[in-house]
């Protein structure tokens, strides 16, 4: 009897301590509000962790010094526990679980990559935990019918699809002849996707269709098909890895190509890396600081990138801004619901209409921002060889005019 | 793809000649490993993971205004002192044992240096960029990239100098008597122990050489070893131990294969049809290998 007593209150006792432990642990904490994130700190993801993990903390500091967020007359700071998902989606996974349940997390930011936001997104799905990802851009997240997960970001199959209508375009409107090589994983497959649409909506005909390996690193053999059948537009997606072997092989092979659209060249530090031979290259990219979006916490692209700079000690890739762009919807969603209920907040997230210094920001059912065209730029080089990149497309944003064709390799 | 080969035969020049350049490479590698299974019996899985430490030392001369070229000389030379300390903290500690314990010391090997390559020069691809022109062949229609030439001269220029060395040197007969018989070696006074650090180290050497030229012509990556491991236990195994001629001829033939399958059959079966060709060669020794015992019975 006495035994049973003593395991009756150790027991209770036990279960005490963790329901004030995990309440102590608990989404709104005081005046804060607690975010969880798993982040690829280290891995092959970590460089994009990094740059991801850098926008968010500079979100949070900038709408906490500002007057944080107002909800139900009250004002609350920003906080985020992050953990290493090692590059694993299996890990993230995990971590998500472990944030959810241990730590009682009951809004999260995505992790860096597509792939780990599909780890994720089931997990925060059963809980229905509310979840702003920025750095997911395969169109498989958004077919799901996932009802949790929302994505700043433009979805993968629109990143280059602007190349091919520009093309035609300067084409006087007849279809044009398409090479293309792609890496085989999720976004790269999702970007060809893309192409294909645009290829059918314009009648343009794909003559090269490679599928690269992932430990891509010699991609001769599509150039010299390249070569020899003479595409109109090249295009090459297949993450930093693609974007320099690509330029790399170019110029050494001098394949010449009217034009070269390919995806991750900021991410590559292409023209830091390759100098002159990655000139004309055109690139897809989410945001380019020179865009005139303005907010009200980081003013317009321009600003941002210089408060970056002074943070972090270098120029923010679109990574960055995404991260960062995602804090922002969350805190718009918390004053609009005027509460912490993840059902209310998830309403006021689907029902988000705004525009931050990163892109206007309205999300479909599905879940992807439909507001938000991507923008193609070019690299440019000057006589000196420096090289910057400049927006080239839409033409709204255009600071300067797309050089096409691309000047052959022997007049160069 | 389609018959693009027949299309356009000038594809034919220019995949023979891509693969031989790159095969050549190639066979430098599976050349190390070759000399370090004959003579310690341990298949080394951390081969690509040294082939890419030698690339990132090339890279970061050149990252220091240095000629990335230099890396061929520089990269053996510290690769060699990382060989022989791996072989001094690990390796000895599993050579007598079986072949089994081996692969999971280097596998462990593998996976420390990839983390370690990671942690201090990040997940970024890397290059370095040489600066050597192109080659332009039959009215340029095939096309020679000159980093590529360079490598593989470099390739032979080193394999050459190891098989004179092997032949003509103290060492280097010590090591081929050790890895014809170890005990026998050991008991007319061939210090075993020196040998197999030597042969380590020569091996991570060999790696080191190959990653500076990787680095020139290709890109690398803290990820990137494995499918240098797998290429060259693929050549050792078609060629066998100890058959320096036979490395280099498989080493060219795979190369060369590599680049036809990727023409007719596309690209995303090139890594795919080596395997199959393993498996082909694997299935066909042993195939050999059987009716050879019954002509013994």
């Amino acid at each position: 009897m006495r035994l049973n007593k003593i395991i009756l209150s150790f027991v209770s006792a036990l279960v005490i301590l963790l329901s004030t432990s995990v309440a102590s642990f608990a989404k709104v904490v005081g005046d804060k509000i607690i975010l969880g994130a798993a982040i690829s700190l280290t891995g092959k993801y970590s460089s994009n962790g990094v740059h991801t993990q850098n926008g968010y903390n500079m979100a949070v500091d900038r709408i906490n010094s500002m007057g944080g967020v107002k909800v139900g007359g009250k004002t609350y700071k920003f906080d985020i526990i992050y953990y290493d998902d090692e590059s694993n989606p299996k890990r993230a996974a995990q971590l998500a679980e472990r944030l959810i349940s241990q730590d009682g997390v009951e809004f999260m930011l995505g992790p860096y990559s597509s792939g780990l936001t599909k780890a994720i997104a089931p997990v925060t799905e059963k809980y229905g935990v509310p979840m702003v990802e920025a750095n997911g851009a395969s169109r498989s997240l958004f077919t799901k019918g996932y009802k949790y997960l929302f994505a700043v970001l433009a979805p993968a199959n629109l990143y280059l699809d602007v190349a091919i209508e520009t093309a035609v375009e300067l084409n006087g409107g007849k279809p044009v002849r398409i090479a293309q090589a792609f890496e085989q994983d999720a976004f790269s497959q999702d970007v060809r996707l893309g192409i294909l649409d645009a290829a059918e909506r314009t009648g343009s005909k794909i003559i090269i269709d490679d599928k690269l390996p992932k430990e891509l690193n010699d991609m001769a053999a599509t150039l010299v098909k390249v070569k020899q059948m003479k595409p109109d537009v090249l295009v090459v997606s297949g993450h930093t890895k693609g974007a320099l072997t690509a330029i790399r092989q170019i110029a050494e092979m001098k394949v010449d190509v009217p034009m070269l659209a390919m995806t991750h060249c900021d991410a590559a530090k292409l023209s830091k890396q390759h100098g002159k031979n990655s000139q004309y290259a055109l690139c897809a990219s989410q945001w380019h600081k020179s865009l005139t979006y303005k907010d009200d916490f980081f003013k317009d692209g321009m600003t941002y990138a210089a408060d970056f700079q002074k943070e972090f000690g270098y120029d923010p890739p679109y990574q960055s801004a995404e991260s960062s762009a995602a804090l922002l919807v969350f805190k718009d969603a918390f004053e609009r619901a005027n509460s912490f209920d993840q059902k209310k907040v998830r309403d006021a997230l689907a029902a988000t209409n705004m525009q931050t210094f990163y892109g206007n920001i309205k999300f479909a059912p599905g879940g992807q921002n439909v507001d938000k065209p991507m923008v193609l730029f070019q690299v440019m080089c000057d006589a000196s060889g420096s090289c910057e990149n400049k927006v080239v497309a839409p033409l709204k944003w255009a600071s300067a005019k797309l050089i096409h064709p691309i000047p052959k390799w022997s007049e160069r | 793809m389609d018959f693009l080969v027949f299309q356009y035969p000038m594809i034919t020049v220019q995949a023979c000649l891509d693969g031989i350049l790159l095969g050549v490479l190639f066979a430098l590698i599976a050349y190390g490993m070759a000399l370090q299974w004959g003579v310690m019996n341990i298949i080394n899985i951390a081969q690509g993971d040294l082939v890419i430490l030698g690339g990132y030392i090339a890279y970061f001369m050149y990252l220091y205004g240095i000629h990335p070229a230099w890396g061929v000389i520089v990269a053996p030379v510290i690769m060699y002192f990382v060989g022989i300390a791996i072989y001094k903290l690990v390796i000895n500690k599993v050579v007598d044992r079986d072949l089994f314990i081996s692969i999971l010391a280097t596998f462990g090997i593998s996976i420390l240096f990839m983390q370690l390559m990671n942690f201090a020069f990040g997940a970024d691809v890397v290059l370095a960029n040489s600066g050597y022109g192109t080659t332009m062949l039959f009215d340029s229609n095939v096309v020679l990239p000159n980093s590529k030439i360079f490598s593989a001269f470099i390739s032979i220029l080193f394999a050459a100098c190891l098989v004179i060395y092997m032949k003509k040197s103290k060492l280097g007969r010590a090591i081929r008597a050790t890895a014809q018989n170890a005990r026998a070696a050991k008991i007319l006074g061939v210090d075993t122990e020196k040998v197999y650090a030597a042969t380590f180290g020569i091996n991570a050497a060999l790696c080191g050489v190959a990653g500076a030229l990787i680095s020139i012509t290709f890109t690398i990556h803290p990820y990137m070893g494995l499918p240098y491991t797998i290429r060259s236990f693929m050549i050792v195994i078609v060629a066998g131990l100890g058959n320096l001629p036979g490395v280099a001829m498989s080493g060219m033939g795979l190369g060369v294969f590599e680049e036809f399958a990727d023409y007719i059959l596309g690209t995303e079966f090139r890594i795919g049809s080596v395997f199959l060709l393993l498996v082909l060669i694997l299935v066909y020794r042993r195939f050999k290998l059987s009716r050879k015992r019954e002509y013994l019975k």
